[in-house]
């Protein structure tokens, strides 16, 4: 007698087959965003085994603040161009010829505008109807109750008051013109169950989450890496050499290393079963506000 | 071997086994009052705690957080989004991740207050197992039967009756025992084949991760340990073979595949399977999961099948073993769950969406609405936010299913706004209908031929069934003073009160409204009778009795209505009446003709001509006679009655 019994990490996996499929077939234009991090490798790689062996049928789109770890660039166009990928790369044309940036805009103006604000204006100029996004709920306290395929207005809005009830496995597509669907694939994915399917399937990951021993410095709490010489120099004057990694990845000053000795992904699961803190913690940006994160995603950030 | 090494081949053999677990899903029902969130909170703390001493012998110097003493408040922990922090209730359905050295765990969080059936049933929708919450101190209540109604409509198998703050009445057996019997009571009419009882409290962490020293009468399993080790496997469908066709895959000209997740049954290379909905035949070549190809599959792998044949498939078709197959039909009973803050528009067509298939559909009918609390069925019009129905569904094109309790993955179904696109119910299917038992008001091709051709959906018999009649024109013709209209009149009080269905047409009826603009003249006349021949025809074509009662005068004229209304449905009764019984009969009128003040009257200054062949030929003096011939005739010729 052949088993029958499915272990959890297939299981989360014949789910996000499912959605992503579910989207392909239902929607005219969908596009999947890359965010070049760990869930987006995953989520990638899932869009690919959804198709096999064809190709898939949507292409991925960056949406690039510009601030990005360079070594992010990289990957993200080594990936791309490896595995056949479509991939279209955004970025706010004006915010970036104004010169928005982390350092001297601050973290809100340059994240609203470099990122929110980019993401909504290639949304509609490609007029897609769905995108898809790595975000999981385990994430933060506002994705807990967040949908799989969660509506957004015309003005990308989220309506967290007026979600709609979600199913079984059963998705509700059905968007007026204009109006789309976030899709979130990794829904119910842990940080951990992200690891563990990294490296079962051996997907490549940005080098930066393993430790290193990297230039930084210390600002606010947070370690920040020295990415490239846009950082002033009195503050990367203050710069060592930390063996430090990164838990979650985004624009480079915006994003704090923490020490570790985690050059493995046993070594950083073992890291992460012992360290309490949650993963966002690393992202300066949750820190603005109370709530922060739940009035970025009403605006329209994933 | 050094400490690292070792370590690293701790967590390999950690990682190994972890990702061998098998997951469970699971609903928490209850309110804040019941401890709801203190026990979830617990759960999630407590097993991480003990998740992370797992590493605990290789991370002896690792720093940890100190539990004692600190008081967590549970509630902030889980509750997310700034408006229920506001409001402090939680309002929507809240999934938590938590996993243990034996299995992982996803809770769907459902609130007990506002909306809880909506929030409930999304939970459950997902869920193998329910944990019902219920305090100690007031027992089994309302909330509890109605969340128990929930969880068995969804049809979740296992349910933990999780008897919380044993420690408020003094760990007490009794006060347990009690509770467990008053919900076995009610229970036993709701199919659950697994209840499991659990006395705990989550404040004190009673039996929750640790078994209570508290209550050693217990001799069960602490919640944490049943919940790890409850079988839930055997409760997937494992059966019936059905795939739902959800993407086609056509990379190259030589390769077609049908994507799509295993609903239910296992699917085997060689298979003989059949296509829905056009029944053709093939072979599964193929089977290529998520790991490469292989040899079976079943639910809920999501696949990419090849077949051997070249068939026609498209999105939303099913593929089944040909000696197991689903329901294919437009019509079906189901239960309905309202989730929508508008209620029920009973004449819109939603969008219906069941495994792949997105067709139009209707409510026929609304059997019964259940109330939740007393699991008591109503009469009604409608279904509001958070109201349960029992409905009739017909739609667009037929589904392929199973009832619900047999297969959720093929029994399950969305309604989806036609106008808002909101998800605006649940439903679960029943079984089909039987044809015969409704009539639907989805149009069928048929029905929208008739319709399209202004034809009634009743037919003729269906009428002579219900009427005990056929629906014809008694036609009473005759000079002005014949007695027409007395036999008119009491022939329709004598059909009436044999149980026909009768109406009947004078001069004075129609020419107070319908013909009101005409006069006696002979061109205002055949008019006149010509609308007078539409209206029976309209009348008979419905199945009802006509008794008209005009003079007619020409021939032609009643020619012309016999062909309006249709010859075998024409039945011309001529009142045989001589000149001089009608002048005594009307004298003033006769008078007023024959001095020449009144135009048009028949047999005076206008031609009556007698009719060739009437059906009937009655002379005025006997009306009781008359009543009895034309009673005979309408028995003989099997207009009226009809058995």
């Amino acid at each position: 007698m052949n088993t029958l019994i499915i272990n959890n990490l297939r299981e989360l996996e014949a789910e996000a087959i499912h959605i992503i499929r579910e989207v392909a077939a239902s929607f005219e234009k969908p596009v999947m965003l890359y965010s070049i991090g760990k869930d987006s490798s995953v989520m990638v790689r899932l869009a690919e085994k959804a198709f096999y062996p064809g190709k898939v049928p949507f292409p991925l789109m960056h949406i690039d603040s510009k601030w990005k770890f360079r070594e992010m660039v990289e990957f993200r166009d080594h990936y791309a161009k490896e595995n056949g990928w479509d991939l279209i790369v955004e970025y706010n044309r004006v915010g970036f010829e104004s010169g928005i940036g982390p350092f001297t805009h601050g973290s809100k103006v340059h994240t609203d505008i470099m990122k929110t604000q980019a993401l909504l204006q290639a949304l509609d100029k490609h007029r897609f109807d769905a995108a898809f996004g790595g975000a999981r709920r385990d994430e933060e306290k506002s994705r807990a109750k967040e949908r799989i395929f969660s509506f957004r207005d015309r003005f990308h809005q989220w309506d967290p008051k007026s979600q709609r009830p979600e199913l079984w496995d059963i998705y509700n597509a059905r968007v007026l013109k204009g109006e789309s669907i976030r899709v979130f694939p990794l829904s119910n994915w842990t940080e951990l169950d992200i690891w563990q399917y990294i490296r079962l399937e051996k997907i490549p990951i940005v080098p930066l989450y393993f430790a290193k021993e990297r230039r930084v410095i210390e600002l606010d709490g947070n370690l920040i890496m020295v990415d490239d010489e846009r950082m002033p120099k009195e503050m990367a004057d203050k710069a060592s050499m930390r063996k430090v990694r990164f838990r979650t990845l985004g624009c480079y000053p915006l994003t704090g290393a923490i020490d570790s000795e985690a050059d493995t992904i046993e070594k950083i699961v073992e890291e992460m079963m012992t360290v309490t803190k949650s993963e966002r913690t690393t992202r300066v940006i949750d820190f603005d506000e109370e709530g922060s994160m739940e009035q970025k995603k009403r605006e329209g950030y994933f | 071997m050094n400490k690292e090494t070792q370590t690293l081949a701790d967590i390999q053999l950690f990682l190994d086994q972890d990702q061998k677990k098998d997951l469970l899903r699971f609903l928490t029902a209850g309110s804040v009052d019941d401890g709801k969130s203190t026990l979830i909170g617990r759960l999630l703390f407590d097993s991480k705690k003990i998740y992370e001493d797992q590493l605990s012998a290789l991370e002896r110097d690792s720093k940890r957080i100190g539990h004692a003493g600190e008081k967590i408040d549970y509630a902030l922990l889980l509750d997310g989004l700034k408006a229920e922090r506001e409001q402090g209730i939680t309002i929507d359905v809240a999934y938590r991740y938590f996993s243990t050295n034996k299995r992982k765990f996803i809770i769907a969080d459902t609130p007990g207050h506002e909306q809880y059936t909506r929030n409930m049933v999304t939970g459950a929708s997902t869920a193998n197992l329910a944990i019902i919450l219920v305090d100690a101190r007031t027992g089994i209540i309302t909330q509890t039967r109605r969340h128990t109604f929930l969880v068995s409509l969804l049809g979740i198998k296992h349910i933990v009756l999780a008897v919380n703050k044993m420690d408020l009445v003094e760990y007490s057996e009794e006060v347990f025992n009690q509770i467990c019997n008053d919900y076995k009571d009610f229970v036993t009419r709701l199919s659950i084949p697994d209840i499991y009882f659990l006395p705990l409290s989550a404040l004190n962490g009673d039996n929750v991760v640790e078994n209570s020293e508290n209550m050693s009468w217990y001799k069960g399993k602490n919640l944490l340990n049943f919940l790890e080790e409850v079988h839930v496997v055997s409760d997937r469908n494992f059966e019936d073979f059905r795939f739902p066709v959800q993407h086609v895959l056509r990379p190259t000209l030589d390769f077609r595949g049908f994507s799509g997740k295993v609903a239910s049954g296992i699917v085997r290379e060689g298979d003989e399977i059949m296509v829905f909905p056009s029944h053709k035949k093939s072979r599964i070549v193929k089977i290529i999961g998520t790991e490469g190809e292989t040899d079976y599959a079943f639910p809920p792998q999501a696949v990419t099948l090849t077949l051997a044949d070249e068939i026609d498939i498209s999105r939303g078709d099913m593929l089944v073993h040909p000696q197991n197959q689903p329901r294919a039909e437009r019509q079906f009973e189901a239960m309905l769950v309202w989730m929508d803050e508008t209620k029920m528009d009973p004449y819109a067509q939603f969008f219906i969406k069941q495994t792949t298939n997105t067709t139009r559909a209707r409510i026929d009918q609304i059997l019964y609405r259940v109330d939740v609390n007393t699991h008591e069925n109503g009469e009604c019009e409608t279904l509001s936010l958070n109201e349960i129905g029992r409905v009739v569904i017909t739609t667009n094109k037929p589904l392929f299913f199973d009832p619900y309790q047999k297969n959720h993955s093929t029994g399950a179904f969305i309604l989806i706004d036609p106008i808002t696109h909101n998800t605006c119910a649940a439903g679960m299917i029943i079984d089909k209908m039987n044809p015969t038992e409704l009539h639907s008001r989805i149009v069928d091709p048929e029905t929208r031929r008739l319709i399209d051709e202004g034809k009634s959906l009743i037919n003729s018999n269906e009428l002579k069934k219900r009427y005990h009649q056929k629906g014809i024109t008694l036609w009473i013709t005759g000079l002005h003073g014949s007695g027409k209209n007395v036999l008119a009149y009491t022939i329709e009080r004598q059909l009436f009160d044999r149980g026909a269905t009768v109406v009947l047409l004078d001069g004075s009826t129609i020419r107070s409204g319908l013909t009101r603009e005409l006069d006696h003249s002979p061109a205002d006349r055949a008019e006149q009778m010509r609308r007078v021949a539409h209206v029976c025809r309209i009348l008979n074509d419905q199945g009802i009795l006509v008794i008209c009662s005009f003079i007619s005068p020409k021939e032609e004229i009643r020619q012309q209505v016999c062909e309006i209304i249709g010859k075998d449905r024409f039945h011309l009764i001529y009142m045989d009446a001589t000149l001089a019984y009608c002048r005594e009969n009307k004298p003033e009128l006769y008078k007023k003709a024959e001095q020449g003040d009144l135009q048009y009257l028949p047999g005076i200054n206008e031609t009556y001509s007698i009719p060739k062949q009437p059906q009937l030929k009655l002379s005025p003096d006997n009306l009781k006679q008359n009543m009895d011939t034309i009673l005979n005739y309408l028995q003989n010729q099997d207009i009226f009655p009809i058995e």
